[in-house]
């Protein structure tokens, strides 16, 4: 017998931001909609960010960050993914983000930014409708 | 997506990707996964398997950091595997367990997958077995197989394992759980962890002392070893330990034991391909779902039912047992 | 405080009431919800006569302002003697803009400064340390040595401001870089005033800026308590913190009750380390949030004083009535500002804020409308302190002491929020003390579950929150001006550092860490030898990184 197939989400919280209610938030959502849901604490950098997507082998990789440093860091992440040809993951981003800053993260790849009040279960549906479809 | 037998060459070059997309092929996908397993069993076997059990609490993932570190130092490569319940409610799992390894994720010499038990009874996934076997065939000279430890069925692990480690910490009350649960029988090496605290050597003693009543029929004397995962105290003493489990396995009595392991997981196999393909044939026939009703309108019980699908399926077949 | 006849009669008035008049309107009306609920989950009353206070005394549970059991308020003439201070949190960029920024609020008002660090400073990094990298001065103002400390506090005289510095774990070389500019101003040290965080236990289940495992950092926090009592009279050397607790998911309870757990703690550590409780309690200092449901925190701050006036004397038999003050800096909830029409924030602060002060607190940060989008603007943030400006002279609610005293809503709410406080602090006594109780994940699971809960509530519109899940709006009709640190903020404060490093006498850096090697390794209070080494011009990364060799670094416990 077969078991169903997962989807398996990473998420993580990238540079020195220590705001995790969020984070932890839609960790807990996603799993209790039936996702397994790999979460990496804080402090994590680029590299490791990537080279966990890459091990857990995930489907999705969501990233947090309240910050203000996402100009950095998502450019690095999103490089990163790129060299290790894990282009097949979906990625989306949440925590404060200026609106004005959202085209251009698009831009690398990022396909949804979640603001503040987003509801759970709009990132709930958004990752079953988006998840890549695997062979 | 690259053809199973891409991955399995990946797999053999210790190609990253390849080992994390073979371990997925192996959680979904029954049919690749044994064509898979099949292309790299001739590979693997040169791996020591370290399962790692204990309850949470006692500082289970702390004190693996501490090993994988220690066996870096040693140059040895380490995969590992570790594993978190799935909720049988939700059908979803928080796989957390790296968190605590997370700094060794960007070694090249360590491998670390997160695995749910997608509700298979034990303590461990279905697919751990075979996941293990990739970071074998993969080159890793240490596998550790972290598992849920939540006491009582904790056991599948030793089908796993060739060096079982029961973790435990003194003051959680687990001395009398790991009596109570039958993990005592499992473990070829105890650990108190969080040695340093105050009920520690009462701890040591009091699980020396149930272990010495088992110890007698054995041929490997279970220690019990003292660590203190916080500062890494005791760990090189434990990897010794390990390493001296690893060759009495090399001897004849425990050659007899792999034998007696691989003789039950032929048969596991064999029984799992039996049931299946039974049941694949009387669901073919319709004869599952007729049976299936009369259950639901209690015309008849199910192991009635069972025995009226068997009686019939086993005497159509070759195999005619008396 | 009420007879007994009163009392019954005033009870058969209202079962009257419920059955005849109430039945009327409820069958013309149903109330909105079947249930009202505060934060905490606690039952809103429909309605509370003096039934639900029967047992209040008023000396025993009230008393005057300035004496036990201080529920009141700490100061005998509270507002009318001195208003709160009015102290916004504050920092971006280098120190410069900062310092400028602090000149602003001076000017414009502001009684005393605060200091919002970036997250290298906080977690113990120079700005030129790889895990920098896009962080430097990003959410707050960089200081990675004395340096920076002295252009951030430049023309700002020290003998009269008072500052509050939001540090934890790097707060020990923070406040000594601030002793040293106070040196250098020749201050002296008994005049400098302020506050530093330096709350630990707090960092481990909410605000997780932690850099050292649990007990090196308690060490800390202790001897930075130990080193003001001896040495810096007038400074708070902690902010026991709700504040984080709060903002991490907890209800009001919770931040009540492992505030005060987390007071406790220190109360002990101190004791351990040979100190008299009356010489260190009166310094102690407390900091919680001011969330939306206006009579809850109301109660929460009432409930707080009393409760924490009564540990003092009854677990800690502290002498001296100061001890027993629970002095309180309060700031408005972060995480309930909207990104959504950001203009709606200034009515929740302005709520949050009149709570604060009806709570009777003594030193209140208003938040900016513009905080869910980013670092406030100027603009925004001197709306903030005239929201202060404008509670404290024109709407009179600072003319008179603790004017809800006597509700029988307000005293019913204070008195069960702080018998479920107790609840909570024995149940932690019971697992054995605060630090356990953060291994076994305790705190952390309250928070999430409490976090989780709420967050359900709101998807599912249980809890309504104005412009984000109702009352939505298409567009903003009002362009707000964001505030944005420019990326060369970074590149200079890098140049900055390094230029530092070289010209300094580096031989004498290498002797100063040395010697921090040796004393922490001996167990000494750290002080003396960590000001000497800012003196010297040892980086904040410098020092906290021969603290990590000896200490360790912190893993932290996940529970979602």
């Amino acid at each position: 017998m077969q078991s169903e197939r997962k989807i398996r989400v990473l998420i993580a919280k990238p540079g020195l931001d220590s705001h995790d209610r969020g984070a932890k938030v839609v960790a807990r959502a996603l799993r209790d909609a039936g996702m397994e849901v790999i979460y990496t604490g804080l402090r994590q950098t680029p590299e490791q960010i990537v080279e966990t997507a890459l091990q857990e082998d995930v489907n999705v990789i969501g990233l947090s960050i309240l910050s203000g440093a996402h100009k950095a860091l998502f450019p690095r992440i999103m490089a990163l993914l790129k060299k290790k040809g894990l282009t097949d993951m979906m990625v989306f981003a949440g925590g404060i983000i200026p609106e004005e800053d959202i085209p251009e993260i698009k831009k690398l790849g990022i396909k949804e930014i979640f603001g503040p009040g987003t509801r759970t279960k709009t990132i709930i549906r958004f990752v079953f409708e988006n998840v890549p479809k695997r062979t | 997506m690259p053809k199973t037998a891409e991955i399995a060459q990946g797999i053999l070059a210790g190609d990253r990707r390849s080992i994390a997309r073979a371990i997925t092929i192996i959680e979904n996908n029954a049919s690749e996964a044994r064509k898979l397993i099949a292309s790299i069993y001739p590979h693997t076997g040169k791996a020591h398997i370290i399962g790692i059990t204990g309850p949470s609490g006692s500082g289970k993932s702390t004190l693996i950091e501490k090993i994988i570190r220690e066996y870096r130092r040693k140059d040895k490569t380490v995969g590992v595997i570790a594993v978190d319940p799935t909720s049988p409610f939700t059908g979803g799992a928080f796989l957390g367990d790296r968190i605590r390894m997370q700094e060794l994720s960007t070694d090249q010499g360590v491998f670390i997958r997160s695995m749910a038990t997608r509700n298979y009874m034990g303590g461990i996934a279905k697919a751990t077995k075979d996941a293990v076997k990739v970071l074998d065939a993969a080159g890793k000279d240490i596998v550790i197989v972290e598992t849920v430890g939540a006491g009582q069925s904790e056991v599948e692990i030793i089908k796993v394992a060739k060096t079982t480690v029961v973790i435990c910490a003194p003051g959680l009350g687990d001395e009398i759980q790991a009596i109570k649960a039958g993990i005592m029988e499992i473990a070829d090496i105890f650990v108190v962890n969080k040695a340093d605290r105050e009920n520690a050597n009462k701890a040591v003693m009091d699980i020396q002392a149930i272990l010495q009543l088992d110890n007698k029929e054995k041929a490997w004397k279970t220690p019990v070893l003292k660590t203190v995962a916080l500062t890494g105290e005791g760990v090189p003493q434990l990897i010794e330990k390990i390493e001296e489990h690893r060759h009495f396995l090399e001897t004849e009595i425990e050659r007899k034991r792999s034998l007696g392991k691989a003789e039950a997981e032929l048969i596991e196999a064999i029984k799992e391909k039996l049931v299946s393909s039974i049941i694949d044939d009387l669901k073919k026939e319709g004869k599952f779902e007729e049976f299936l009703q009369k259950i639901l309108e209690k015309e008849i019980d199910p192991a009635s039912a069972a025995e009226k699908l068997l009686h019939e399926k086993l005497r159509k077949t070759p195999y005619e047992g008396s | 405080m009420f007879e007994k006849e009163k009392i019954d009669e005033i009870m058969k008035g209202r079962e009257r009431w419920e059955k005849t008049t109430l039945p009327k309107w409820m069958e013309q009306r149903s109330e909105r919800k079947s249930e009202f609920r505060n934060h905490s989950d606690m039952l809103t009353k429909r309605i509370c006569t003096p039934e639900d206070i029967k047992d209040l005394e008023y000396m025993r549970d009230l008393g005057f302002p300035g004496e036990y059991p201080f529920t009141r308020g700490v100061h005998a003439t509270m507002f009318r003697g001195r208003l709160w201070t009015m102290r916004l949190f504050s920092g971006y960029g280098a120190a410069e803009q900062t310092n400028q920024r602090f000149k602003y609020l001076l000017k414009e008002g502001e009684t005393g400064l605060s200091i919002a660090f970036d997250y290298p400073t906080i977690t113990g990094y120079d700005s030129d340390h790889p895990f920098a990298r896009g962080e430097v001065g990003i959410c707050g103002v960089a200081v990675a040595s004395l340096k920076d400390m002295e252009t951030l506090l430049d023309g700002i005289p020290l003998d009269k401001v008072t500052t509050s510095m939001t540090i934890n774990g790097p707060a020990a070389m923070l406040l000594a870089m601030y002793v040293a500019v106070g040196d250098k101003q020749g201050v002296p040290r008994e005049k400098l005033g302020g506050t530093t965080q330096n709350d630990m236990l707090k960092e481990y289940f909410a605000q997780k800026l932690c850099i050292f495992p649990p007990k090196p950092s308690l060490k800390l926090v202790t001897d930075i308590i130990e080193y003001c009592t001896r040495h810096l009279p007038k400074w708070n050397p902690i902010s026991i913190s709700g504040y984080h607790i709060r903002e991490a998911g907890s209800n009001a309870v919770q931040e009540l009750a492992f505030t005060l757990y987390d007071g406790i703690a220190y109360v002990e550590s101190a004791l351990e380390r040979g100190l008299k409780v009356d010489d260190f309690a009166p310094r102690l200092s407390f900091f919680f949030a001011s969330h939306n449901n206006f009579f809850e925190e109301i109660a929460k701050f009432r409930a707080a004083r009393r409760l924490w006036a009564k540990i003092m004397k009854e677990r800690f038999h502290a002498k001296n009535p100061r001890s027993m003050w629970m002095r309180m800096h309060v700031q408005t909830s972060g995480c309930t500002l909207t990104a959504q029409q950001p203009l709606n924030n200034i009515i929740r602060v302005t709520i949050q804020a009149l709570a604060t002060v009806l709570g009777g607190t003594q030193s209140l940060h208003t938040n900016s409308f513009d905080e869910a989008l980013a670092l406030p603007s100027e603009q925004a943030v001197r709306v903030a302190l005239r929201t202060q400006q404008i509670i404290a002279h024109e709407s009179g609610a600072a003319d008179t002491i603790d004017p809800l005293a006597g509700s029988y809503y307000v005293e019913a709410l204070t008195k069960e929020m702080e018998e479920l406080a107790m609840e909570y602090i024995q149940k932690v006594d019971d697992m054995g003390g605060a630090i356990e109780a953060i291994e076994k994940g305790f705190f952390q699971k309250e928070i999430a579950d409490s976090s989780y809960k709420y967050q359900r509530e709101t998807d599912e519109k249980k809890r309504i929150i104005v412009g984000v899940n109702d009352y939505k709006t298409r567009e903003e009709t009002y362009p707000i001006p964001i505030l944005r640190v420019d990326p060369k903020v970074e590149e200079e404060q890098v140049t900055r550092l390094q230029k530092l490093k070289r010209e300094r006498d580096n031989r004498k850096v290498k002797e100063v860490l040395e010697k921090l090697h040796y004393t922490a390794e001996k167990d000494e209070n750290l002080m003396p030898i960590i000001i000497d080494a800012v003196k010297a011009y040892t980086t904040l990364g410098e020092i906290c990184g021969v603290l990590r060799e000896i200490y360790g670094e912190y893993k932290e416990l996940i529970i979602i």
